[in-house]
């Protein structure tokens, strides 16, 4: 990663909840075209971290850059225009709805001509068109059904949606928030593949992550988040996993930081 | 560990799976909800034209349902909206009696004219509507406790500006009973036959059609859906969630404004008395047509034929020579079927 800018970086952010310190002076570094994993303890400031750059929490203190350009997020909204889209751990689908209109929520499309400026009607045929070439283009194009209800998928085809319509929409950075968690060994696959065609399109990946085997099958890098704050960053060819989770429980320091 | 090829284990695993015959039912129910309430409707059509009497299946009769459900189904439009979102409105009846009674009284006690008053009587409504909104969003309090606030709010405003008073149709302006003044409007209508069709039945019609459009083909429809679903999710999906549910019960509130214009035509005067029991009537309709008690599921047309369903029975029970005190009984019954099927389908979801 030597010369390289990072395309999203975090410096020194702060964030309390009254008494609590969920993050006492964090940084992050993302480079082009690489899958860096966030890895940490329970309560280590994980999940606020990641809130942070994807606009679900707004830091009390730091800067968050974006190409190098300052940038401050106080929605969701202001990272996905800005071109960081965030698959949540919840998914943050409408269980009822179809997979096509899942892939739009938010950010619908309107017919063109006064269909759409003065009776206001979506483009429902060409967001499924859409949805349908999205879902193809990462190989998952057996959902059949594009205008089938997202509670009928099982879990696996629930994240497959959630992270195409990332890919669909994400320009810059695409974060993944456990999106194995609640898979078994075949969906967990299949979603690191996912993870892995997203780089191949050019897109980085930050992947927040408790399984370390997953970890070190698809990351480049590996940030160890701890106490709030980054303990270190190793890759999976520089340490082993027992080292990482090591440093993460703070048994061991990390000797040569790859951070820069 | 070893990662499993994408296109095959992969595939497979994210292929669609075989399903019985049960399980292609429920999934059929689920994604057409209208399915089961239009089957109702039409048995029960059948099985009133059989048991009767021959007077049933009759123009006039049915003509009288239709002028019967009109009030009722235009206030369950925005009563759909509202449970769409996970909400409830228990004030529907007494908000569009609030407004109907002001628009007649400012007619006839102003001498407003009449467009004037209509739209004073919109504003009111969704004004009304707005105090809601505001109420739930921004102190997050339930819409069921605050709908039954104001349930009795609405009420007791009405009494007292109308002073219990029933405004006749003269009073409203109507001439030799014949010729209708524009508040009356919605009581005209034309005779198919024996059959009467009023305009506040087309009326009621072209909102259903208007409405089922918005929430069909518009981002606010799909938005109406997706933060009943999922708050949450909506919000992570972008959706200003607050601004949705404001403008949900304000145009529920314009809805029953204009409701209440349905009312005046159908009883041709103004009380603050009247369809007491349209309140949970609403809900009857929402429910029976297929629509979730817990949001982001259902049809407005299912709406509309759960609202001609209670009509229905209530007219062909009666017809029947079934004693009267058995209407609600079956009334009842229907919603609990309802909730349970609603349930079944639900847990379509894996």
């Amino acid at each position: 990663m030597n010369g390289l800018t990072p395309i999203l970086r975090a410096s020194g952010l702060v964030k309390r909840f009254g008494r609590v310190v969920a993050l006492s002076g964090s940084d992050l570094e993302l480079y082009p075209g690489e899958v860096l994993a966030v890895i940490g303890d329970n309560g280590a400031g994980k999940s606020s971290l990641i809130k942070c750059l994807s606009g679900a929490m707004v830091p009390d203190e730091g800067t968050i850059e974006l190409d190098g350009q300052a940038v401050t997020f106080r929605r969701p909204q202001d990272a996905r225009i800005a071109g960081i889209e965030t698959v949540y751990q919840t998914l943050a689908v409408a269980p009822a709805l179809d997979i096509a209109t899942n892939m739009f929520l938010g950010r619908e499309r309107r017919r063109p001509g006064p269909l759409g400026s003065v009776l206001r009607m979506v483009d429902r045929n060409g967001m499924r068109h859409d949805a349908k070439r999205a879902l193809d283009e990462l190989g998952i194009g057996t959902l059949q059904d594009i205008t089938q209800a997202v509670e009928t998928l099982s879990g696996g085809q629930r994240q497959a949606v959630a992270v195409a319509r990332a890919a669909a929409f994400g320009s810059k950075v695409v974060i993944l928030d456990e999106p194995t968690a609640a898979l078994g060994v075949k969906e967990s696959g299949q979603v690191l593949q996912l993870i892995r065609d997203l780089r191949s399109k050019g897109l980085p990946v930050i992947l927040i992550s408790h399984n370390m085997p997953h970890v070190f099958e698809v990351a480049d890098r590996i940030h160890i988040q701890r106490l709030g704050r980054r303990a270190g960053v190793v890759t999976p060819q520089s340490h082993t996993m027992a080292e990482a989770v090591a440093i993460m429980t703070g048994a061991a320091q990390v000797e040569e930081d790859l951070a820069s | 560990m070893k990662i499993v090829d994408s296109m095959t284990d992969g595939a497979a695993a994210l292929a669609p799976t075989t399903h019985s015959p049960l399980e292609r039912v429920q999934h059929a129910l689920h994604r057409y909800p209208v399915i089961s309430p239009a089957m109702v409707l039409l048995l029960s059509c059948i099985a009133f034209t059989i048991l009767g009497n021959g007077r049933f299946q009759r123009p006039d009769t049915i003509g009288i349902i239709l002028q019967q459900t009109a009030v009722m189904a235009t206030l369950a439009i925005g009563q759909t909206l509202i449970i769409l979102t996970a909400g409830v409105d228990l004030a529907v009846g007494t908000a569009m009696l609030l407004t109907h009674i002001v628009v007649a009284k400012l007619a006839v006690e102003q001498g407003m004219p009449g467009i004037l008053a209509l739209l004073l009587g919109a504003a009111i409504g969704m004004a009304l509507g707005a105090f809601h909104g505001g109420l739930i969003t921004r102190f997050g309090l339930p819409p069921f406790i605050v709908t039954l606030g104001s349930f009795y709010i609405f009420n007791s405003l009405g009494l007292v500006y109308s002073e219990a008073q029933t405004i006749s149709k003269e009073a409203l302006g109507a001439v030799d009973g014949e010729r209708l003044p524009l508040l009356l409007w919605t009581g005209t209508g034309i005779s198919i036959g024996s059959m009467r069709i009023t305009t506040g039945v087309l009326l009621a019609l072209l909102l259903y059609v208007v409405f089922a459009f918005v929430l069909a083909n518009t981002a606010w429809g799909r938005h109406v859906y997706a933060v009943g679903d999922d708050a949450e999710a909506a919000r992570l999906a972008g959706i200003d969630v607050t601004k949705v549910l404001v403008s949900v019960y304000v145009v529920a509130g314009l809805i029953y404004a204009i409701g209440g214009w349905v009312q005046l035509g159908r009883s041709l005067s103004a009380s603050s008395n009247a369809a007491t029991d349209v309140n949970l009537a609403t809900i009857t309709a929402v429910v029976i047509g297929g629509t979730s008690l817990f949001g982001g599921r259902g049809r407005l047309w299912g709406t509309l034929i759960g609202a001609l369903i209670v009509s229905v029975f209530r007219v062909g029970l009666s017809l029947a020579g079934v004693n009267v005190f058995y209407e609600n009984f079956a009334i009842g019954a229907m919603i609990l079927v309802a909730v349970a099927l609603d349930q079944w389908i639900r847990r379509v979801a894996k």
